[in-house]
């Protein structure tokens, strides 16, 4: 992976992804992860949901980005125009396989903070989304738009988006239960594979004109009962 | 074992159809009822009932179901019994019901099936997709139970598809596989499902088990785990109960 | 990538002129929400203010405020960090930026506004891509060794506050060893020294900061 990728995964950059935790806080507060094994468990069924819907987001994002708008791209296939609504169907795509309120506000929080790293990246970055995309742009869409302006193609936004699936709870999971960051990167480590394997699925669906759509109940009603908490730490 | 391989298992293919229209004075009549194989049809006190001829869906089974409400009519769509999702032959594949559903303006479809039951070894998937013109309603709803008591479910896939004139309003697929007991998905829930009301408005809502969602566009969606299918069943209930039409 | 003009935003009107941002931080305790309080209470009538906090424990700092009915409710934003304060103010500050400009887009154009962050360590200090001028707020109860030690909030904050000079003879902390050791490592930088439970309208500091205003007004 091209370096100017790596800066996009790295948990590092500063786009607020560390004060989320993708409903780890709220699984940690119920009990449901309190060690490894649970929290192996949750990574696994968070990547094969929530991150398989962002890998696709972020994929169709990345291709609608790098379709030439009009110009005739080189090697001389026929130009594809850009429907001038692209951005807009995947912003109600985004919205449409996110039923939980908390989790659109979460996904459109990361998405500004995203958004303006990408600005500070690449000068001139815009997305054509409309006023009617209240709160800013989702953040998987954000995220695609950029790894094509950094020359990236689709499966590898897939990756990023994958990645960060995992690791953003993981992080949180570090924090939240004084579990041996060693211990949760060997986890991270395990699913590897399963990053890649979600990835491809993702940017396969996206390139048979599709667009994953698995659900995970349970993160649902985490999201709006973090939401109702008294104390959080978490932005989400 | 047998030595050689076995014939490949076809199944059932299965085409059914409904469609329910406005008739003069404004009462809804059902005007084509096609029954084909085990999705049989019938028309019982203002509703129509999916009542399964035989057992299944069996794997390598294909079913469709087309349903038509024509602009101003309103259809009900239950069925008799919870369907029992089974393994076919070996070798016989997965099986597929397809449901597309269109409703005119001005029309309401009810979609309140009993539950589906995923039965140890099953590979089933089921998809629907519903296209509501300018004013149309759906409720829909969708109750799935992991495996007959005691055992471990089988593979099972449903995706709802519902597109509000050009606007997707809902894509939502529940997968049950082997990451449907982590924490994150169904944890150690026995019965999920969902209920879709468009057009309707809620406070967003959560208990243990039970999420109230309005969604971006018009409609509000409720989310339930249970231990079984009656927990289930009460859960989306009091989480229908939030909505306000 | 498109070239239209929008972001998922409004159009925004160039800003006619940003508010100053203000940090105010330092360790848990020492009175930061105590002094944003006084800042609010005793400039509000003379500048447009709105405050961020940082709270590590739920929105505890932004509910004082409003209890406190220093400020409209809605001037006060919080943001969670996460477990770390730190990383919130000077790493990565996009959550805070959001929330300065969200007040600034709906209150604006606001003269000040104020991010407290939530309390942390000595190393803990404003990033200056979201703060124009911090204060680092410590307090007696300490130790009178702080200053001496330093770490970048004592020695570079745009004024050091050490508050809670009454509680100096209980703890046995020596004030004139404090103010003769951080006069040393800031190089110069003011220091004030306040009772915000004796003097709550902390003068010296307020006359600070509206100095620093003017400044900001003129630039």
């Amino acid at each position: 992976m091209d370096a100017v990728l790596l800066l996009l995964a790295d948990s590092r950059l500063p786009a607020g992804g560390h004060a989320h935790s993708g409903g780890l806080e709220t699984a940690a507060a119920t009990g449901v992860v309190h060690d490894l094994a649970t929290l192996t468990a949750f990574l696994r069924g968070r990547l094969a949901t929530a991150g398989l819907v962002t890998a696709g987001l972020a994929a169709a994002a990345c291709a609608h980005a790098r379709e030439p708008a009009g110009n005739a791209p080189p090697g001389g296939a026929a130009p594809r125009a850009r429907t001038p609504d692209g951005w807009e169907r995947l912003d109600a795509e985004a919205d449409a396989r996110t039923p939980s309120p908390a989790q659109r506000r979460a996904s459109r929080a990361q998405g500004r903070a995203l958004l303006r790293v990408a600005r500070g990246l690449w000068p001139g970055f815009v997305l054509d989304l409309p006023a009617g995309a209240a709160g800013g742009p989702h953040h998987p869409i954000v995220l695609g738009a950029a790894v094509a302006a950094a020359g990236g193609v689709p499966v590898r936004a897939a990756q990023i988006a994958a990645y960060g699936a995992v690791t953003v709870p993981a992080s949180a999971a570090i924090r939240l239960l004084g579990l041996d960051p060693l211990g949760v990167y060997r986890v991270l480590a395990g699913l590897a594979a399963r990053v890649d394997a979600v990835a491809a699925e993702a940017a396969a669906s996206v390139r048979a004109g599709g667009l994953p759509a698995a659900s995970a109940p349970a993160l649902d009603v985490f999201a709006e009962l973090h939401d109702r908490a008294g104390t959080r730490l978490f932005e989400s | 074992m047998t030595s050689g391989p076995a014939a490949p298992y076809a199944g059932l293919r299965a085409r059914a159809a409904v469609r329910a229209e406005r008739g003069p004075g404004g009462r809804t009549r059902i005007t084509r009822l096609r029954s084909d194989g085990p999705l049989a049809l019938r028309e019982s006190g203002g509703a129509v009932y999916v009542v399964g001829a035989g057992a299944g869906p069996l794997g390598g089974d294909d079913l469709e179901l087309s349903v038509e409400v024509g602009p101003g009519a309103r259809l009900s769509v239950r069925s008799a019994a919870a369907t029992l999702v089974l393994p076919g032959r070996e070798g016989a594949g997965a099986s597929r019901l397809a449901v597309r559903a269109h409703v005119a303006a001005g029309g309401r479809l009810v979609v309140t099936p009993e539950p589906v039951i995923a039965a140890a070894g099953c590979d089933h998937h089921a998809t629907a997709e519903v296209t509501l013109d300018e004013g149309a309603e759906l409720v829909w709803r969708e109750e799935i139970v992991l495996g007959r008591h005691g055992e471990p479910p089988g593979r099972y896939t449903g995706r709802l598809d519902v597109t509000a004139g050009a606007t997707p309003l809902l894509r939502h697929e529940l997968r049950i596989g082997e990451d449907a007991t982590s924490g994150a998905v169904l944890g150690d829930a026995r019965a999920a499902g969902t209920l879709l009301i468009t057009g309707a408005d809620a406070e967003p809502y959560a208990e243990e088990g039970l999420a109230v969602l309005p969604l971006a566009g018009p409609g509000v969606l409720v989310t339930a785990m249970a231990a079984d299918a009656v927990r289930l069943r009460e859960r989306l209930t009091a989480g229908r109960r939030r909505v306000t039409p | 990538m498109g070239l239209g003009p929008h972001d998922g935003r409004e159009p925004r009107e160039p800003r006619p002129r940003r508010a100053l941002r203000l940090g105010i931080g330092g360790p848990v305790g020492s009175g930061k929400t105590a002094l944003v309080a006084a800042l609010c209470r005793l400039l509000r009538e003379e500048a447009a203010l709105a405050v961020v906090t940082n709270d590590i424990y739920t929105t505890e700092d932004a509910d004082f405020l409003r209890r406190n009915a220093v400020l409209d409710e809605d001037r006060i934003a919080a943001v969670r960090t996460g477990c770390c304060p730190h990383t919130a103010i000077r790493d990565d500050i996009s959550a805070n930026l959001d929330a300065v400009e969200t007040l600034e887009d709906r209150h604006g154009p606001l003269d000040l506004v104020i991010v407290e962050s939530g309390g942390d360590n000595l190393t803990a200090t404003f990033s200056r891509g979201l703060a124009d001028r911090q204060i680092f707020v410590l307090d007696v109860s300490g130790g009178d060794k702080v200053p001496r030690k330093g770490g970048p909030g004592v020695t570079t904050a745009d004024l050091l506050v050490v508050n809670k000079t009454d509680l100096a003879p209980l703890v046995g902390a020596d004030l004139t060893v404090m103010a003769r050791d951080a006069e040393r490592v800031r190089a110069g930088l003011p220091v004030a020294f306040t009772s915000l439970r004796e003097r709550p309208d902390a003068p010296e500091v307020v006359s600070w900061v509206r100095a620093v205003l003017a400044a900001h007004a003129d630039a």
